[in-house]
């Protein structure tokens, strides 16, 4: 049955700029189509929405960290374990699922391509068979670059196109799909239990700074034109004055301009803005600066950015930013992992209690919603929780709720223990608004698909792009009466369809379809001193062969889905 | 050197008490590639090492065969001089059917063995042969081999 | 004539050297040089040729003899064994790839099975202590690069991991450690002199068991305090030369093994080792990392834990997955006698578990998949040689520092043998078949 008709349903595509209409959505052969002959299976929609697939742009759901927090916490699964049931795996883990319930969870709330936001290259194998081990959604993952050797040599004498030659290179070996920087420098100087915390810390013995990273990056990327920009997590997250480290980072955009055959605009998106956008000296007058941050972003259309919601829940938080990591354990003396990886990143693991009674945490809430709030293009920010470290991805719906009505946050801001602190340290109490389903559907959909350089493919319905589409049992013409129902209606789809096979009916996973591996292939001149260079490092620094390390055979990528990209004529 | 007679019935035999452990040795993990079925994986794990202070307290020759019995087992293997010594009052034998018939199989609610620290009484035994590795399970677990 | 193959994986131990090297026939049917490897891998690759090899499934018989079956009536075997059972158990998973353990845990859940690796008698407990109180770690190549303080506690590379100092911890020259071996101070902890020990600048001769004592002690040592005259048979001023050593280093790394893992204590060596290692992260920059043995505990870990949520002994028989070592875990499931059928796959729980769980499984319907005759393929009712992992069959591998490294076929198999894979294969979708899932 490869043709379907979804009828009726009130329909929001910022793509084709429809704003609730009811319309019908037809589906053929994997693709939305104009129309459909008489033999399709009608899925009723009246009364409901029907928006695209979401897109996540940035969540940690498949790798060696992501795995360590599942080794280590076997209390997450405590009181989250779901038997197996028809097709269903058994799964388990409340802020850490396991890969199988990771998939199906994504699919029941209407996602349909998610991006593991931090891939340590040297792992790549480990990162792949956990993103194949995820059923349903599309997948690709950013490997890391910011604290990578290479990178920080050729940067140093400012030697992009060698830069970019090796980024091709990495892309291709692992099969990656976009430049990732976490906290640029500082986590090579974690490597000597050191760190950057401003963008002009040098680096201990590579004597390179966090700008000169960041720039260099930004060149390399629109000199091969990828599809997706450099993608930041920037210096000194999360302590009480960050903001001017992150305006200090977002300025490093300034003058640049986009260079791609994918349709993106921005040079620079910056992850998890809610971590980083924070005043005050010390805990005690920590506040949000969250209107000093939206300011610029709204001002410099060559940025976009995601939120980095807190939910409120007991979650781990996982972070190639390993001495934020270090530091947090020494906050909250909850267990520590750590991983440094040899030429390239390292990675933490704490557990951490975002308790409604902490006026900290209800201060970082308060952020986190300030910001899309206040943030006038949706098409530039993305509503994530940096999942798992503000909170589960289980928790959009939650998100949804307290976006779209007043009321929600309000019950939210007279629950917490310190709400005058919330009041007078945030704006969050003067803020009226509630965001639109069109406005949702640019935040979760068109937008975040248009920054990954996907928007020809997905985020929207327009005829032609792949049929990834859900249908909320969510009636806009009827006037909402509890919030709640809000949540209840954006955590189980009526319907999903994934490149046109409807995998979720009526809450439940009724196939898994065949999801794919997104990935970048970048091509660019030979380059033989970047060749002679990637040849040196194995042999002498590396504790494995190159050829090993190029290994990711069919059984890795059973799927796979590449991006061409030829900047051979740069 | 000193000069011994070899223990016979007609004397009081004497026995030690050691600390046994276990563990891992190069001749141990070529044995048990080469196949643990072979003679090769009972001259690498059918031994115990034992410090020759305590050998001399046993009044045992190097290369004897002893019984060590411990409170859950008892195995013959054979003894030879502490080749990672010394260690007096620790004794070694390889990881293995022979150590496994008398390590402390206790968990203590940790899933894991204790492996490493076992009370042994060792006694002479140079009459008693050394069972082949699979041989030695076998007839513990009351399976006929072929 | 004959071709080399490079950059080969030796499946031996958690060390996964990737630089072997290996001659085979063109043909690609022998194999009969290895270079690079230490002498255990080099023996695991040159036996894989030996014309003594069990070739096909055998079923034991009441006399003791063997009689040869099939593949399929094997399958069928395994398949009934397990739809039959209400509390199978399916260990060790340590020495085959994840592919394998991949379908080896869609079997364990539709069977409703208890499944375990090799930690159980290995680094259990270290897991254990990883949930208490976390692991500060690193890869064996920030080891290389940086690593001028390398503390072995309760491990004997020398014999358990050979390769282990020449490539990655002692001998090499990497970037920061340009004088390779005299960059770095060597500490090693054990009660024996160990063929380790007698490279190290400092032996510690423990005494056996109580390690738990040194490492506290080590903690107080660090801080200045008071210490006892003597700890663990120490004395304390070495204890405060050792503390010396290790703080006054830029990198350390404590190894450590099983004179740990599996001594009184326990899990609490662990955790006291690992609280060693974060209180020098005060002072510098420190990581511990265990010494895995098999070539593939590590893998199977990760895949249990991302399929399953749980590392090692899963307890799938509700429909969910549950984990209590001490109650789920092999030993402990097989002594108090739950346990009605055993399925073992690349490993040998015959040799190296205690003598009373093996008696267990000599009562029980029992499979043992290994290309070698074993103790447990002795005791079981059914073995079913397969193809060397890593020889004759390629497949994903972790190595002790988690990293993952793809293993090569390098040379056929005996004629129709298959891999663990292709059977578990067969016994899944008997199972399915059995079971009544689609």
């Amino acid at each position: 049955m490869s043709e379907y008709i979804i009828k009726n349903g009130h329909v929001y595509d910022p793509v084709q700029g429809i704003k609730g209409d009811k319309a019908d959505v037809a589906i053929k052969a994997g693709k939305i189509v104009d129309k459909v002959g008489s033999g399709a299976k009608v899925i009723d929609a009246k009364g409901k929405t029907v928006m695209a697939g979401a897109v996540e742009i940035h969540a940690h759901i498949a790798g060696p960290k992501v795995n360590l927090g599942r080794i280590y916490r076997p209390e997450d699964k405590l009181f989250s374990c779901t038997p197996t049931k028809g097709m269903e795996r058994m799964g388990g883990g409340a802020s850490i699922p396991t890969t199988f319930k990771t998939g199906y969870e994504y699919a029941k709330m209407g996602y349909t391509t998610a991006m593991e936001a931090a891939m340590p290259p040297m792992f790549s194998r480990h990162v792949h068979e956990e993103i194949r081990d995820t059923p349903i959604i599309d997948e690709g993952a950013f490997p890391v670059f910011g604290n990578n050797w290479f990178v920080m040599e050729y940067l140093k004498n400012h030697e992009v196109e060698n830069t970019a030659a090796y980024i091709a290179w990495l892309l291709r070996v692992t099969k990656g799909y976009a430049v990732k920087v976490v906290n640029p420098g500082g986590t090579e100087a974690w490597a000597w239990g050191l760190n950057c915390l401003s963008v002009n810390d040098p680096v201990p013995y590579f004597d390179i700074t966090p700008a000169e990273i960041v720039k260099g990056l930004i060149e390399a990327n629109e000199y091969l034109g990828l599809p997706h920009s450099m993608h930041i997590h920037p210096n000194n997250l999360g302590n009480p004055g960050c903001y001017e480290t992150t305006l200090d980072t977002l300025k490093l955009a300034e003058g640049f301009k986009a260079k791609n055959k994918f349709g993106r605009e921005q040079v620079m998106h910056l992850t998890h803005t809610q971590f980083h956008s924070y005043g005050g000296t010390n805990w005690g007058d920590f506040e949000s600066k969250a209107k000093e941050v939206t300011d610029y972003v709204n001002k410099n259309k060559n940025i976009t950015i995601d939120t980095g919601n807190v939910t409120l829940d007991e979650t781990t938080t996982m972070t190639a930013d390993g001495p934020f990591e270090h530091h947090l354990t020494g906050l909250n003396h909850l267990k520590w992992a750590n991983v440094d990886v040899e030429l390239e990143t390292a990675a933490g693991v704490v557990p951490y209690i975002y308790s409604p009674n902490i006026s900290v945490c209800a201060i970082q809430w308060a952020i986190g919603l300030e910001i899309p709030l206040m943030m006038k293009d949706p098409m530039r920010c993305y509503i994530t929780t940096d999942h798992p470290n503000a909170g589960p991805f289980t928790r959009y719906p939650r998100v949804i709720k307290w976006l779209m009505s007043k009321k929600a946050r309000d019950t939210q801001i007279n629950a917490f223990k310190h709400k005058d602190k919330v009041l007078s340290q945030t704006a969050i109490g003067t803020m009226d608004k509630e965001i639109s389903l069109y406005e949702l559907a640019q935040m979760t959909r068109a937008g975040p698909a248009k920054s990954l350089g996907l928007a020809g493919m997905c985020g929207g319905l327009k005829p032609g792009m792949d049929a990834d589409v859900a249908v909320y049992d969510f009636n806009p013409e009827k006037p909402v009466a509890n919030p709640d129902d809000i949540e209840k209606a954006f955590s189980r789809c009526a319907a999903v369809f994934k490149s046109g096979v409807q995998v979720v009916q009526n809450g439940e996973i009724v196939s898994t379809g065949h999801k794919r591996t997104l990935w970048v292939n970048a091509k660019v001149r030979d380059n033989p001193q970047v060749v002679r260079d990637i040849n040196e490092k194995f042999l002498k620094y590396y504790s494995m062969t190159q050829a090993n390390y190029e290994a990711l055979g069919h059984h890795f990528v059973p799927n796979p889905y590449a991006l061409e990209v030829d900047a051979t004529n740069v | 050197m000193h000069q011994f007679i070899l223990p016979t019935e007609e004397y009081i035999v004497a026995t030690i008490n050691v600390n046994l452990i276990s563990g891992r040795t190069i001749q141990q993990g070529v044995a048990i590639e080469s196949g643990k079925e072979k003679p090769s994986y009972r001259t690498a794990c059918g031994i115990i090492e034992i410090d020759p202070s305590d050998l001399k307290k046993l009044g045992a020759w190097k290369s004897t065969n002893v019984r060590v019995t411990s409170d859950y087992g008892s195995v013959i293997v054979k003894a030879i001089e502490a080749t990672q010594g010394p260690h007096p009052g620790v004794a070694f034998i390889p990881m293995g059917p022979w150590a496994n018939s008398i390590v402390n199989p206790n968990t203590y609610s940790t899933g894991m063995p204790t492996f490493k620290g076992t009370p042994v009484r060792v006694e002479i035994a140079a009459n008693e042969p050394v069972m082949l590795g699979i041989e030695l399970v076998q007839k513990q677990c009351g399976v006929k081999s072929a | 004539m004959s071709k080399t193959i490079t950059d080969v994986i030796c499946p031996f131990c958690g060390t996964l050297c990737d630089d072997v090297e290996v001659v085979v026939s063109d043909d690609g049917k022998k194999l009969t040089e290895v270079y690079n490897a230490c002498v255990i891998g080099t023996e695991k690759f040159l036996h894989s040729q030996s014309s003594d090899r069990v070739t096909r499934p055998r079923l034991h018989q009441e006399d003791g003899s063997w009689k040869e079956i099939s593949y399929d009536e094997a399958a069928e075997y395994t398949a009934q064994m397990l739809a039959k059972a209400k509390k199978p158990l399916m260990y060790g998973w340590s020495s085959t790839n994840c592919e394998a353990q991949s379908v080896g845990n869609e079997i364990a859940e539709i069977s409703q099975a208890c499944c375990d690796n090799t930690a159980a008698v290995c680094h259990g407990t270290t897991l254990i202590a990883v949930q208490d109180i976390g692991l500060p770690s690193c890869t064996l190549g920030e080891v290389k690069n940086r690593a001028d303080r390398v503390i072995f506690w309760g491990c004997n590379p020398s014999h358990a991991h050979p390769r282990h100092m020449s490539r990655y911890s002692i001998f090499p020259r990497g970037f920061f450690t340009g004088k390779g071996q005299m960059s770095r101070k060597l500490v090693v902890v054990d009660p024996r002199v160990t063929d380790t020990a007698k490279m190290a600048d400092v032996h510690l001769q423990i005494e056996q068991g109580k390690d738990y004592e040194l490492l506290n002690a080590l903690r107080v040592a660090f801080k200045g305090e008071w210490l006892p005259d003597v700890v663990a048979g120490i004395p304390k001023e070495k204890i405060r030369e050792v503390a010396d050593i290790m703080k006054s280093g830029r990198f350390g790394i404590i190894f450590f093994g099983m004179g740990v893992t599996q001594s009184l204590g326990k899990n609490h060596n662990i955790d006291e080792a690992i609280a060693v290692t974060k209180d020098l992260n005060e002072y510098t920059k420190f990581s511990i990392m265990p010494m895995r043995g098999h070539y593939n505990v590590t893998g199977s870990g990760e895949v249990f834990a991302w399929q399953f949520g749980f590392p090692y002994s899963v307890d799938l028989t509700r429909g969910f997955a549950r984990y209590n070592p001490g109650d789920s875990s092999s030993i402990d499931l097989l002594t108090r006698g739950e346990i009605d059928a055993m399925f073992t796959i690349g490993s040998d729980p015959g040799a190296h578990f205690p003598i009373s769980a093996v008696k267990q499984i000599a009562k029980v319907p029992s499979v043992c998949i290994d290309p070698h005759m074993t103790p447990t393929s002795g005791v079981s009712k059914l073995h079913v040689p397969v193809a060397f992992n890593g020889v004759e069959t390629g497949g994903n591998c972790y190595r002790m520092d988690n990293v993952p490294i793809d293993c090569r076929k390098v040379v056929e198999p005996p004629e129709g043998m298959l891999t663990d894979e292709q059977f578990l294969i067969k016994v899944r979708d008997r199972l399915k078949q059995l079971k009544g899932a689609a």
